[in-house]
């Protein structure tokens, strides 16, 4: 049976997940600019890495000369993502402490 | 239906899922149910990763995303009472700009992809790609493999001296 029409403009391809990763990427990129809960700018950032990571992937998967380096890479950023969601979380924890607050507004001790 | 039709459908899906729940995370007003659908956009992602024949970083991405980060999160909204509020996910006052500088940079990426002569092959994914990625892991990536051991050990140390009380 032929696929529809409508289903040949999204096949996967290349250009299709790299798509994909660029719409996730900027969903979290203006989530991490515009909120002002310091926790959901961690989950924004950890959308971006995923989004890197899918285009990572993507590259492995059909750029057959790389040789799964890109999920090498994919592995890798999965490491220092979840290393990064600790320290930031401990990090926030610490300034609720003195600050009672999780707003990013009010984490202005290092501005001049 | 025939084998492409069926993928390009579970991309579709996929896709859809990924970015309903992604734009959730960002506009929900509850940060809990933010941190949930969170959950929902990392299972999606596992299931690209599936449709890309990278089986090893999908059970990696339910195991580290799904269970321990969004648990890690879950834990730090709850000790930090940001969730009692009924509005505990706020914007602040760069939305009109953030947004700007947002489509701007997927236009650019969008104008960029397609420019490229991306030199891709459909051909068949080769098998057992989580042996080869093994093998790459431990020959290859054998330094970065264990400095990444040792990130992993300062960011331990690192969250515990951080959060501790004193």
């Amino acid at each position: 049976m032929q696929a529809p029409v409508i289903m040949q403009a999204f096949a996967t391809t290349l250009e299709s997940y790299l798509l994909l990763s660029a719409v996730l990427f900027c969903i979290g990129l203006y989530g991490a600019l515009a909120k002002r809960n310091a926790v959901t700018i961690l989950m924004c950032i950890e959308l971006m890495f995923n989004a890197v990571n899918i285009a990572m992937v993507a590259f492995a998967r059909y750029l057959p000369a790389s040789n799964l380096t890109g999920q090498v890479f994919a592995v890798f950023i999965i490491t220092i993502a979840a290393a990064e969601a600790a320290v930031g979380l401990a990090i926030v924890l610490a300034v609720y402490r003195s600050r009672r607050s999780i707003s990013a507004e009010d984490f202005n001790l290092m501005k001049w | 239906m025939t084998g492409d039709a069926l993928e390009t459908l579970a991309f579709v899906i996929l896709a859809a899922m990924l970015i309903g729940s992604a734009l959730s995370v960002v506009f929900l007003r509850k940060i809990v149910h933010a941190a949930l659908s969170l959950v929902a956009s990392f299972a999606a992602v596992a299931g690209l990763y599936i449709l890309l024949n990278a089986e090893f970083l999908a059970a990696v991405q339910v195991l580290i995303y799904a269970g321990a980060v969004v648990v890690l999160l879950l834990f730090a909204i709850m000790l930090t009472q940001g969730s009692q509020t009924p509005q505990s996910n706020p914007g602040n006052r760069q939305k009109g700009i953030a947004g700007v500088v947002s489509l701007a940079l997927l236009g650019v990426m969008g104008w960029v992809l397609f420019q490229t002569p991306w030199q891709a092959s459909s051909s068949a994914p080769p098998l057992n790609a989580t042996e080869t990625l093994g093998k790459l892991l431990f020959t290859d990536f054998v330094l970065a493999f264990e400095l990444a051991s040792l990130v992993l050990l300062v960011a331990m140390v690192g969250a515990i001296v951080i959060a501790r009380e004193d």
